[in-house]
C-alpha cells in the first residue's frame, strides 16, 4: 500500500464553541490520501467540503483529532511551524483564481519561492518561467495578472501552486469559474502535472464527469465522509 | 521583482504603487506637513541665529561693570533704629576698581576669548548752533574690535581712532550736518571740553544707536569725563556664548564688580524665543498627529481592499511578522517618501520667502540656514511616524485569519 500523504484521525470541527449556536460542521472524518493521488472531492454546497480542504491545508485547526501530513502530527504545531509546512508541502489552487494583482504573472508563481526564500533569485526566477512554459504561458509571463483570462489566471495559479515542488495540491473547484473548453485544459493540466511530478492533487468539484476521471471520489455528506 | 530586495519590501512598493492614488494622496499630504515643519524650524533659527549675530557683534557677552552705590547710614550705637526710608543716591560716573587687576585676571580664565576695558559717560556734542546729548565710549580699538565687530557696522571714513578722533553714527552725522573730517565740540558733564575730528560713520542697523553713541580713544574720553587712568566698563568674550550667565556669576561672586552677561540684557529676547520654540512645537506635533492619523486611515483601508492578498500570501507561507513588516514598511515608506519632497519644498519655500522678506533697513530678514540636520531629522521623524501609524493595521492585517481573508 502506497504511503500516505495525508491523514486525518477523527478528525471534527466545530464553530461557534461554548455558545447557543455552535455547530459542529465535520464530524470525526477518518481519510487516508495516498502519495501520488489524484482525488476529487465532491459534495452539495454547505456539506462541509471547504471546511475540510482548509483543514487538510492547514489554513484552519480541527476541533478534535489528528491531522499527519506526510507522516507528521499537526495538532500540536504552532502557527509558525503551521505556516511553514504549509508553505514548503502545500500548494492552492482557489477558485476565484486569486493572484495577487499587484505582481506580473512570472512574479505570482515566483511568489511561494520569494516568500521562503526572503528574496527573489536568478534560480527561483528560472523555475517560476520553466513553470509558465510548462502550462503554456511563455509568453504572457511578465504580463500583470489581472489582464489576464481566466483561463490563463488558473494556468498560472496552477503554476504557482506547484513552484515549492509541495507533496499536495489542494484545488478548490478550479475550474468552477471557466468556460468548458477552458476547464478541460485546466483539468488535463492538473493530471498531466500529477503523472509528472508525482504530487498528490485533492480536487473539489461539482462536475461529477470531472470526478470520475479521478483516480477516487471523495464524497462528503453532512460532515461525514464516503468513498468510492 | 528586484532580486537584492527582501519580499517584505518588494511587496510594500507594489502595493503602494498598485493604489497609486491613494498613495499620492497621503503622500501630498505629508509632504505638505513636512514642509511646514521644514519652513517654520528653519526660518525660527535664521531669525534667532541673525539676532545672535547681532547683539553678539555689537555687544560685549559679559559686562562688567563697577558695584552699584549705596548709602549706608551710621549708627550712633548697635541698638539704634534706622530711619524707615534711605534716599537712594545718584549713581556717579566711577571707575572700576583696580580694573588693571580685574582685566589680567579675566585674561587668565580659560572661558575668556577677549578682553576690553571702556570708559563711558555722556556728554554733549556740539556743531555750529546744533547740539545732540550723547554717551562717549573710550575705547582700545585692537582689544575693543575683539569683542564689538565695529569694522562690520562703518560706512564711511576709517575707523582710526587717534586722541582727537571720534567716530559717530549716521543719524547723529544727519542731525549735526557733520560729515568725515567735520570737527565736533564735545562737552563733557564735568566742565571739561574737547574738539574732536569725525574720521568715519558707522551704522549699527539702530536709529537711536546711531544717533546716541559715539567712540573715542580711551585716554580722550577719561580726561573728557573726568575719571584719569579709570574704566566704567570692562567687556569680556567667551567660547560659550550660553555659558556666559553662569561665568557672569562666578566673576560677580570672586570681584567687586557687578557682572551682566547678554543672556540677562536680552532676557525678553530669549522669552520670545522660547515663546516661538514652544509654538513651533505644538505646530509640530499637531502636524504628526495629522500626519500620522492620515497614514493609518490610508493603510486600514489598504488592509480591508488586501484581505484576499494577504490570505493568499498567508497560504503560500508568509508568516504573521511577514505580514506585519508589509505594512510598517507601507507607513515608513509613506513617511520617507512625504518626508524627501516636504523637505523640498520646504526648502524652496524658505529660499523664496528668504529673497522677498527685508527688513525696514533692506537687509535680510533672516539668514538662509538649509542645514542638511534638520532634512535628516524630518525623514528620521516622518518615517518613524509611518511606522508607529502603522502598527495598527499592520497588526490587524497579521492577525486575520487567513480563511477569512481569502473569502474576503
Amino acid at each position: 500500500m502506497a504511503e500516505a500523504i495525508v491523514r486525518l484521525e477523527r478528525v471534527s470541527k466545530s464553530y461557534a464553541i461554548g455558545l447557543p449556536a455552535e455547530t459542529e460542521v465535520l464530524h470525526g472524518i477518518d481519510l487516508e490520501l495516498e502519495r501520488g493521488g489524484f482525488v476529487a472531492l465532491v459534495g452539495p454546497s454547505g456539506s462541509g467540503k471547504s471546511t475540510l480542504l482548509n483543514i487538510i491545508g492547514l489554513l484552519d485547526r480541527p476541533t478534535r483529532g489528528e491531522l499527519l501530513i506526510a507522516g507528521e502530527a499537526t495538532s500540536r504545531l504552532g502557527d509558525a511551524e503551521l505556516t511553514h509546512l504549509r508553505g514548503h508541502r502545500i500548494g492552492f489552487v482557489f477558485q476565484a483564481h486569486l493572484l495577487v494583482s499587484a505582481f506580473t504573472a512570472c512574479e505570482n508563481v515566483m511568489m511561494p519561492m520569494v516568500i521562503a526564500n526572503g528574496r527573489s533569485s536568478p534560480r527561483i526566477e528560472a523555475r517560476a518561467r520553466d513553470l509558465l512554459d510548462r502550462v503554456g504561458l511563455s509568453a504572457v509571463a511578465d504580463n500583470n495578472a489581472l489582464n489576464m483570462s481566466g483561463g490563463q489566471q488558473q494556468r498560472v495559479a496552477i503554476a504557482r501552486a506547484l513552484a515549492m515542488r509541495p507533496d499536495l495540491v489542494l484545488a478548490d473547484e478550479p475550474t468552477g469559474n471557466l468556460d468548458s473548453k477552458s476547464a478541460q485544459d485546466v483539468f488535463a493540466l492538473l493530471r498531466e502535472e500529477n503523472r509528472l511530478s508525482g504530487t498528490s492533487f485533492l480536487i473539489v468539484t461539482h462536475n461529477m464527469d470531472l470526478a470520475r476521471r479521478c483516480d477516487g471520489i471523495i464524497e462528503v455528506v453532512d460532515g461525514r465522509v464516503r468513498t468510492a | 521583482m528586484m532580486r537584492w530586495l527582501p519580499f517584505v519590501m518588494t511587496g510594500a512598493l507594489r502595493f503602494l504603487g498598485e493604489g497609486r492614488l491613494q498613495t499620492g494622496f497621503i503622500v501630498g499630504g505629508i509632504t505638505i506637513g513636512v514642509a511646514v515643519i521644514v519652513f517654520m524650524s528653519a526660518m525660527l533659527a535664521g531669525l534667532e541665529a541673525n539676532f545672535l549675530r547681532r547683539v553678539l557683534t555689537s555687544q560685549a557677552q559679559i559686562q562688567l561693570l563697577p558695584p552699584e552705590q549705596v548709602a549706608r547710614p551710621l549708627r550712633n550705637r548697635p541698638d539704634e533704629i534706622e530711619e524707615a526710608i534711605v534716599q537712594r543716591p545718584s549713581q556717579r560716573v566711577i571707575s572700576i576698581d583696580q580694573w588693571q587687576t580685574i582685566v589680567r585676571r579675566m585674561e587668565a580664565l580659560p572661558e575668556v576669548t577677549a578682553v576690553a576695558a571702556s570708559m563711558t559717560g555722556s556728554a554733549l556734542a556740539v556743531r555750529g548752533a546744533a547740539s545732540r546729548s550723547v554717551s562717549v565710549a573710550g575705547i582700545e580699538p585692537e582689544r575693543y574690535l575683539r569683542i564689538v565687530r565695529l569694522t562690520d557696522y562703518m560706512v564711511a571714513g576709517r575707523l582710526r581712532l587717534a586722541s582727537d578722533d571720534i567716530l559717530i553714527g549716521i543719524e547723529l552725522a544727519r542731525d549735526l550736518g557733520a560729515t568725515v573730517g567735520d570737527k565736533l565740540l564735545l562737552n563733557g558733564m564735568g566742565g571739561a571740553s574737547r574738539t574732536l575730528t569725525v574720521a568715519g560713520l558707522f551704522d549699527l542697523g539702530n536709529k537711536g544707536a546711531n544717533l546716541r553713541n559715539t567712540y573715542v580713544a580711551l585716554r580722550t574720553a577719561q580726561s573728557l569725563l573726568g575719571v584719569i587712568g579709570g574704566v566704567t566698563e570692562i567687556g569680556l568674550s567667551v567660547r560659550d556664548i550660553y555659558a556666559a550667565e553662569t561665568i557672569a556669576r562666578e566673576i560677580a561672586a570672586s570681584n567687586v564688580v557687578e557682572a551682566d552677561s547678554w543672556i540677562k540684557t536680552n532676557a525678553q529676547f530669549f522669552t520670545a524665543v522660547r515663546a516661538q520654540k514652544n509654538t513651533n512645537t505644538l505646530i509640530r506635533l499637531f502636524v504628526g498627529l495629522s500626519v500620522a492619523f492620515g497614514i493609518a486611515a490610508v493603510l486600514v483601508v489598504s488592509v480591508i481592499q488586501r484581505s484576499k492578498d494577504i490570505g493568499i500570501l498567508r497560504a503560500m507561507g508568509a508568516t504573521r511578522g511577514q505580514i506585519l513588516q508589509l505594512f510598517l514598511l507601507q507607513g515608513g515608506l509613506l513617511g520617507f517618501a512625504g518626508s524627501v519632497t516636504g523637505s523640498m519644498l520646504g526648502a524652496g519655500a524658505l529660499a523664496y520667502w528668504h529673497s522677498v522678506a527685508r527688513q525696514a533697513d533692506g537687509s535680510e530678514l533672516f539668514p538662509l540656514i538649509i542645514a542638511p540636520g534638520l532634512f535628516v531629522a524630518s525623514a528620521l521623524l516622518a518615517t518613524a511616524t509611518g511606522v508607529v501609524a502603522a502598527m495598527a493595521p499592520a497588526l490587524r492585517a497579521s492577525r486575520l485569519d487567513p480563511v477569512e481573508a481569502i473569502r474576503g
